[in-house]
């Protein structure tokens, strides 16, 4: 890595960043070229100092000089005095209080730190149902760009040029979307925006319209410029979903007072309205063609995709769909420029759109994990960075076990596969997905086949029956993986697991069922020795499947701290506990039923599993 | 409402830093509290009746009481955000009505952090 004399620490906390420090950021550097320093100094951009009252803000290590409430036109004259002479400029210099806040900072705490924000940018800075606070913090400033600067055709290949990819699972470019739906030849086309997240643990798009729901219209606004004889956009809302229907509502009605939203926007000749479509919470209809098909008023069912949607999606018009993180990251990459978005990620994408994933991914971190929350972070950071430093590692400090990513269609990752960057290839690869960003993390109290049974429980009961492979193959496959978990599985039941996953995956219509089997097929490659100790040994090394476990009483501990306290026996179903109050007590296994009830109620711990 | 004009987006985003951001004036104190579904349903609701309470009480006019959505770590939620003129920001998290009320009374009307309760200072970095 080069060596840099001088480092130049420019604040980009939201404080700073909304008092312009990106203008002195580009103030500095300008200078520095001027004064021939590009080889000794360097400008880097930080996480927020804490000082937000006197930004913006300039540290110049490694002397520690703070200076603050910076203007452009400050910068010449500080250059020359600092870097050039070497005389720190008295003025623009701050002496900080004795006092020292004994409260962490923001940039100290890796949750926030290790983030990189773009479509989250104004969380939790403004207020999502006044529109007048989206504007403040640089919004619509892209359409206004596009509307008076650029030609359909340059915002296309602006978006083309950032590398952007779908972000709701897929990862398919979306220049490359927009410009195929573009080619076709209609008077008529739409866009929409799909806010049918119905993946368990994925709540990044919910976030994102409760908290910024405008930068997802910009998004669609631009797009249906750059697309061109889009004059109707439809928001595809999941009726679980009521503050995000709410806030987009009211959002859609302040841009069409504010006539960002109607005829003639910006007085530049150009029409778009949006119009909220609610799901009624069928997990398939965040499937592209099952989503139109239900905005159509028709059963949300998925057709076979011959005719891709782009060419004859609604009402068999061209159509451009895109999710909502996507659609949010479309004023950024206007207002910021394409190589600034393809700076950041994975891969290239200059020649071919698929070489790389560009930008950040949000992801919704949920389960086993301390911090849980929404994470935007980079493409290209490890899982392991993800889970052990935003994430603050495993709940009660137990170990690791695997990471689900991309939904109940995702693949299980385990600990050895960790180091692997966040890519929508190198995701797929390991069997797995980018997905829309749910991550579920696992730690050894979790059994994976039981993991497995539970998400292939969610697609089959959500497989909407159009065609056989999904619909009666998951059905087998839940009943196989049931009769494991209750100890009645055979080695030929894993064979036929597998065969059928490879089955289904192949011939099913659409995505759900194509990739329904995913969590089967990536813990019986990772975790087979779990299967195999449920099948030949009869056991659950997790000791969550209940049927695997065979309860007895430490008798030690009954009698000695419990002083034989009958709880157990109270709440035994089955009469399977004897024993008299203030002795020992006994599981008669004969009449076990193998409920666990006992394990659960016991204040000491005395119910062991065997 | 009129319809705007491109020139509009300036004067609009001038007029909310002036009524909005303590630093230029209107208020002394802006307290945010986070309402996404999170927070609410770990009782945001609850903690936002607590300061309206608190202010109709006190009959302080210089505090801007607001909402915003999910500030990211919902796993802490009920969350809120205190800045106070010239100040960091100030994150609070896990809350009770007990707890904002002390914020209240300490960090709202004293300026004296209400440190057991603070999770972080500061705003978070912008790409």
């Amino acid at each position: 890595m080069k060596e840099y004399r001088i480092q130049l620490m420019v604040c980009a906390g939201t404080g700073c960043v909304s008092n312009h420090s990106f203008d002195i950021k580009d103030a500095l550097e300008k200078e520095i070229v001027k004064h021939k320093l590009q080889n000794e100094a360097q400008v880097v951009m930080t996480g927020c100092n804490g000082f937000c009252g006197a930004g913006p803000i300039l540290v110049v290590q490694p002397d520690g000089i703070f200076y603050q409430l910076l203007k452009v036109q400050d910068i010449p004259h500080l250059v020359e005095e600092h870097l050039l002479k070497g005389r720190p400029v008295k003025k623009l210099m701050y002496v900080p209080p004795v006092k020292e806040a004994p409260v962490p900072k923001m940039s100290d705490i890796p949750f926030f730190a290790n983030q990189t924000l773009i479509a989250l940018r104004n969380r939790g800075l403004i207020d999502p149902e006044k529109i007048d606070d989206y504007i403040a913090r640089g919004g619509y400033k892209a359409l206004a760009k596009v509307l008076t600067t650029m030609t359909p055709d340059e915002v296309l290949s602006e978006i083309k040029r950032s590398g952007l990819r779908g972000r709701g699972g897929g990862g398919f470019p979306t220049g490359i979307k927009w410009e195929t739906c573009k080619h076709v030849n209609s008077d008529v086309k739409y866009v929409i925006c799909n806010a049918d997240e119905g993946d368990p643990g994925a709540f990044m798009d919910r976030s994102i319209i409760e908290g910024d729901p405008h930068s997802v219209m910009e998004g669609m606004i631009i797009g249906a410029y750059a697309i061109e004889n889009v004059s109707q956009g439809y928001i595809y809302v999941r009726m679980e979903y009521p503050l995000a229907i709410k806030r987009f509502n009211i959002a859609i009605q302040q841009a069409r007072e504010y006539g960002l939203l109607g005829k003639n926007i910006f007085d530049k000749g150009f029409d778009f309205d949006i119009d909220v479509r609610r799901g009624a919470g069928a997990f398939v209809c965040g499937e592209s063609t099952a989503l139109m098909a239900s905005v159509e008023g028709k059963p949300g069912e998925p057709r076979a995709k011959y005719v891709h949607t782009v060419e004859r999606g609604l009402w068999d018009k061209p159509t451009c769909l895109n999710n909502v993180e996507t659609w949010a990251n479309v004023a950024q990459i206007i207002l910021r420029g394409s190589d600034w978005f393809s700076s950041i990620g994975t891969g290239d994408v200059s020649k071919d759109a698929w070489g790389g994933s560009k930008g950040t991914k949000v992801f919704s971190l949920a389960g086993k994990v301390n911090n849980t929350g929404l994470v935007e972070v980079p493409m290209g950071i490890t899982l392991r960075d993800i889970i052990f430093d935003v994430g603050g590692g495993i709940r009660n400090g137990k170990k690791f076990k695997a990471v689900q990513t991309g939904g109940p269609s995702g693949g299980f990752i385990p600990e050895s596969m960790l180091d692997i960057p966040v890519d929508y290839e190198e995701l797929t690869h390991v069997g797995s997905m980018m997905g829309s960003g749910g991550m579920v993390v696992t730690d050894e109290d979790n059994c994976m086949v039981d993991m497995a049974k539970y998400f292939l429980a969610f697609t089959q009961a959500e497989s909407c029956g159009k065609c056989i492979p999904c619909r009666e193959g998951t059905k087998r496959m839940l009943d196989i993986l049931e009769k494991i978990t209750k100890g009645e599985g055979t080695e030929e039941d894993l064979v036929l697991l597998e065969d059928l996953s490879y089955m289904i995956a192949e011939s099913s219509l659409c995505a759900l069922g194509g990739s329904a089997p995913n969590p089967v097929l990536t813990t019986l490659k990772f975790f087979r020795e779990e299967y195999e100790s449920h099948v030949r040994d009869k056991k659950c090394p997790a000791h969550i499947c209940r049927a695997l476990n065979n309860y007895v009483v430490d008798e030690k501990i009954c009698l000695e701290i419990g002083h034989g306290c009958d709880v157990c026996k109270k709440y035994c179903p089955d009469g399977a506990i004897v024993g008299e109050r203030k002795n020992v007590h006994y599981i008669d296994p004969v009449k076990c039923g193998k409920c666990g009830a006992c394990y659960d109620v016991c204040n000491f711990d005395a119910i062991k599993i065997l | 409402m009129p319809k705007l004009k491109i020139e509009d987006l300036e004067k609009i985003s001038e007029d909310v830093k002036q009524k909005m951001t303590v630093r230029e004036g209107g208020g002394r104190v802006k307290i945010t509290v986070h309402m996404g579904t999170c927070g609410i349903a770990a009782g945001a609701r609850n903690i936002m009746t607590a300061f309206i309470d608190e202010l109709e009480k006190s009959k302080v006019t210089d505090v801007i009481l607001t909402t915003s959505g999910c500030a990211g770590l919902c796993s802490r939620e009920p969350m809120i955000t205190v800045e106070v003129m010239h100040e960091a920001p100030v994150k609070y998290v896990d809350l009770t009505e007990e707890k904002a009320r002390k914020i209240f009374a300490e960090h709202v009307l004293r300026g004296k952090f209400v440190v057991d309760y603070a999770l972080s200072i500061g705003s978070e970095r912008i790409q």
